[in-house]
């Protein structure tokens, strides 16, 4: 029973955070929700009894892939007229 | 309007591909056949207490050197999009310098980072891990280094070295699978050892030792050349 319940309440806040990524208008609270999603999913296989996944989708999925994409904004916004920067 | 037609048409599209599926399922108490060989007779003919690790070394070592290969690919394409964006005029920039927590904090964990990757793929027939998950965790000790201080010269030279020698140990591991025992990749050249020893399951442990660094230091020429660019 409290397996189902933990279980249902974290695929619950993946759809809330996946949700969020798409529809947020900042981009870097998107980009971070897009790691929560990562995050919750790699607590989902360790209850699933798959360490060796969590262990990827943890480093991989909510660690490097989200600095990967904070990094490419910071390149996108550097690239913009300097005006609208200061 | 005709595209959130077509939206809802795709949509429906999916329904009626996954309804079978979501409908039909039911929860299996047994494994299937080829899964029970491995847990049956993996122990014996890999020597690997992680069975995810004998399917991934050796049962299906091929598909791992694809991975691996397909990594390095990948690596490759980025650093070559992002030279070419280098030779442009650069446009100089201040860079705030990173703050005191995360510079002295940096310095305490990223010792203790490297450790804990090289730790998960040394022990990846062991423990839950190997040779991806150690080389991932590397790079995110490599990454915390460069946003600690982002001047900070990564030796690109010694990356590449790093990484193409152990990709070419790795292929040549697999060639002595060829030579003395029974094919590409087989891992009892060196002897299964005693079950449940650092030292055992045949080539194992090098493979993964291999595979670690190269993805390490592969993870690590992407990070710097992002940051770079």
């Amino acid at each position: 029973m409290i397996f189902i319940l933990i279980t249902s309440f974290l695929s619950l806040g993946m759809l809330i955070a996946a949700i969020l990524a798409i529809q947020l208008k900042e981009m870097i609270a998107a980009i971070v929700s897009a790691g929560v999603v990562s995050l919750f999913a790699s607590i989902l296989f360790v209850l699933l009894a798959a360490p060796d996944v969590a262990m990827t989708e943890a480093a991989i999925g909510s660690g490097l892939t989200t600095i990967i994409f904070l990094y490419a904004l910071s390149k996108i916004n550097k690239h913009e007229p300097y005006e609208e920067r200061e | 309007m005709l595209q959130r037609i077509l939206i809802l048409f795709g949509l429906i599209g999916l329904v009626l591909v996954f309804y079978d599926l979501v409908v039909e399922f039911v929860e299996t108490d047994a494994l299937p056949p080829v899964a029970e060989h491995y847990v049956e007779h993996g122990p014996a003919e890999v020597g690997a207490a992680n069975i995810v690790t004998a399917v991934v070394v050796t049962y299906r070592g091929l598909d791992t050197l694809g991975e691996v290969t397909v990594l390095f690919i990948a690596a490759t394409g980025v650093g070559l999009m992002l030279k070419r964006r280098n030779q442009q005029p650069e446009i100089s920039e201040r860079r705030r310098p990173a703050s005191e927590l995360v510079r002295t904090g940096s310095l305490f964990l990223v010792s203790v980072i490297l450790l804990l990757g090289i730790y998960i793929f040394v022990n990846g027939h062991l423990t839950p891990g190997g040779g991806f998950q150690g080389g991932a965790v590397i790079a995110s000790g490599v990454l915390l280094l460069l946003l600690a201080d982002p001047s900070q010269k990564l030796n690109h030279t010694a990356l590449s070295v790093v990484e193409s020698l152990s990709g070419v140990t790795y292929v040549g591991l697999g060639v002595l699978g060829i030579v003395f025992a029974g094919g590409f990749l087989d891992n009892s050249v060196l002897g299964l050892g005693m079950f449940g020893q650092l030292f055992s399951a045949g080539l194992i442990p090098l493979i993964y030792v291999c595979i670690g660094m190269k993805v390490g230091a592969e993870l690590s020429n992407v990070l710097k050349n992002l940051q770079e660019a």
